[in-house]
């Protein structure tokens, strides 16, 4: 009987006893890279773009990375095992960037402005990264901000509406009658209120995420098992423990959904604050370079937008399942 | 099995217990259910009695309002002599169903009552050796979806016994352990209850469990549940299933159950 233990196997990657010395995957990625860095290079620009041999030197580089890992990805263990799991990404992403670069640079068959080449894209990165990371750290604040506070309020406002019948007398008719509200309709007035427009957009972000946030977690202290409360009450539980120690870490799982759906509203928002009030952010470049007919640029800071809130969403699902490790059978970001 | 001493704290004699003419009911839709109907016991200091009765009759209720979860809706139920009002650590239920809480590992399961008094940092130590008592040293870290229902079940009752209760409150607490567990885990009950001199109040569906177990035996009728007989079990322990006169006492019980073909 004292021999008995358990140890928890990690999710996903079964480690295996020794990997193959080289990795036949990276070596076709890598080929594919320097056959695109060798296509950029040597084929003729149909149009006008500059950085064309910066991106065949990059591409270069990335080529010799793979077939270098796929020499030696027998060495680095676990890191290597997951790196080989991107092969076909890498392979793929090495053709659509030849076919990218034939359809734009090479051929001209996707006219300027509207569309952008490779080199196009790496000339904005290249010259304009002082106002798009600038433009990045003032969305980020932004978001996060307003994010934090609309997540804060609407966790209390769920827990005490879920918890208090008095709270939830008075909080129940505002909430449903502002809460599906979309938080852009209180833009104009926002603006007009609020002292400044940076003030008013955290508040439009945070209403954005407070009312799921609220949502999710009222229905989730509502739907705690009540036998959870008996068994605390029975051990002399305090309605302070009751509250922090049972229906809030029973009701976690379902604050996260809020959590998730409140950051995906607080994004759109985010946008269209940026674009109408701020000047300021991602948002107000994307709106700038449209205004000069940048294309290229705007092209630019999507990617970047599009990193920026996947890492966020990333983010968040780390951290659920850092406090969630008890959950079984959760969906992996 | 291992035998850890799960030290009480001296003061902890059993509490006496009274169930005064206590009728309860439910509210179903429009009409009430009765479930209790005018129940009368008196328990011991002390004093290990069994209840038997068929699924449903009431007896989870009458435990409820012993640990004062639910006030009867007539009659009395007394702790000590003072009215049950409010849910006490002194009495703790050990529930039917093992509601362990997910998020917690086994030990932090243990350790609630503890914790939820504020006694985690001088009696931690307490958490360990009820682990140890109900067999699942090794598993402190495990989670509750990767036990047993047997294993939840034993979690749970070490849940309640590292609170040194007065009174322990057993609804089927061995109902989902394997007949070689649940034989060893009658044995600790045993001389746990010996050893600290509780009062325990054991609901089962097993009357040889209950003859084994128990001073004295009362058999519920269906529901409403009404004492339909009170057999006393004046046999030393340890006991054995085939002593003659458990056996006798067996063909009563199941007699008042009406299971004697
Ligand atoms: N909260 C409740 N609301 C309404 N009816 C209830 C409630 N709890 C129990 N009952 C009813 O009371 C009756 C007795 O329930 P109880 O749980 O006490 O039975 P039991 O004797 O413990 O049965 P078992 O041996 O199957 O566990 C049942 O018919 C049940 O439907
Ligand atoms: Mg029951």
């Amino acid at each position: 009987m004292s021999a008995s233990g358990i140890t928890v196997a990690a999710p996903g990657v079964t480690p295996r006893a020794s990997a193959p010395a080289l990795w036949l995957g990276g070596l076709l990625a890598g080929g594919i890279w320097l056959g695109a860095a060798a296509f950029t290079a040597w084929l003729p620009d149909e149009i006008e773009v500059g950085r064309t041999q910066e991106l065949a030197l990059l591409a270069a580089v990335l080529g010799g990375l793979a077939v270098l890992a796929a020499l030696t990805s027998g060495l680095f263990g676990e890191a290597g095992l997951k790196l080989r799991k991107a092969g076909p990404w890498l392979s793929v992403l090495g053709l659509a960037l030849i076919g990218w670069e034939w359809l734009t640079a090479k051929s001209g068959t996707l006219p300027l402005p509207f569309f952008a080449s490779p080199q196009g894209l790496l000339e904005v990165y290249l010259e304009d990264w002082p106002r798009l990371g600038e433009s990045v750290l003032r969305s980020l604040w932004l978001l996060l901000t307003g994010y934090a506070i609309g997540a804060f309020a609407g966790f209390v406002a769920g827990v005490a509406l879920g918890w208090s019948k008095a709270i939830g007398y008075w909080v129940h008719p505002v909430l449903r009658l502002i809460g599906p509200l979309p938080a852009t309709a209180w833009l104009p007035i926002a603006f007009f209120v609020f002292p400044t427009s940076g003030s008013a957009s955290t508040f439009l972000v945070a209403l954005a995420a407070w009312f799921p946030v609220t949502v999710l977690t009222w229905s989730g202290v509502v739907g705690v098992n009540r036998n959870y409360y008996d068994i605390a009450r029975t051990l002399g539980a305090s309605q302070t423990f009751l509250v922090l120690k049972v229906a809030i870490p029973a009701a976690l799982p379902q604050v996260f959904v809020g959590l998730f759906m409140g950051l995906g509203a607080s994004f759109s928002v985010l946008v269209v604050a940026e674009m109408l009030g701020v000047k300021a952010g991602l948002g107000w470049y994307l709106q700038w370079a449209q205004g000069w007919a940048a294309y290229g640029n705007m092209y630019a800071a999507l990617v970047v937008m599009a990193l920026m809130c996947s890492g966020l969403t990333t983010l968040l699902f780390k951290s659920r399942d850092r406090l969630l490790a008890w959950q079984k059978g959760t969906v992996r970001w | 099995m291992v035998s850890a001493n799960l030290q009480t704290a001296g003061s902890a004699a059993g509490m006496a217990v009274g169930i005064h003419g206590v009728s309860h009911s439910f509210q179903l839709e429009d009409r009430p259910l009765p479930v209790l109907d005018d129940v009368s016991i008196d328990v011991q200091p002390g004093e290990f009695v069994a209840l038997l009765g068929p699924s449903g009759c009431g007896k989870s209720t009458l435990l409820r309002l012993l640990a004062g979860l639910d006030q009867p809706s007539e009659g009395r139920v007394v702790g000590d002599g003072a009215d049950i009002t409010a849910p006490d650590p002194s009495r703790v239920l050990v529930f039917q169903d093992p509601t362990l809480y997910p998020w917690r590992t086994v030990q932090a399961n243990v350790a609630l009552g503890l914790e939820a008094r504020g006694l985690l940092k001088t009696q931690g130590h307490r958490v360990g050796d009820a682990i140890r008592l109900v067999g699942l040293a090794g598993f402190e870290a495990a989670y509750p979806h990767q036990l047993s229902g047997g294993m939840a079940q034993r979690v749970a009752l070490a849940r309640a016994l590292v609170n040194d209760p007065r009174l322990l409150l057993l609804d089927e607490p061995l109902g989902k352990l394997d007949s070689l567990t649940r034989l060893s885990m009658q044995g600790e009950l045993v001389s746990l209850w010996q050893r600290s001199g509780l009062t325990a109040l054991l609901v089962t569906h097993d009357v040889e469990e209950a003859l084994i177990l128990a001073q004295r035996v009362i058999v519920f009728s269906p529901r409403p549940a009404r004492i339909a007989a009170e057999l006393v079990v004046d046999r030393p322990y340890p006991r054995h299933r085939d002593d003659p006169h458990l056996v006798e006492l067996r063909r009563q019980a199941l007699a008042v159950l009406g299971l004697d073909s």
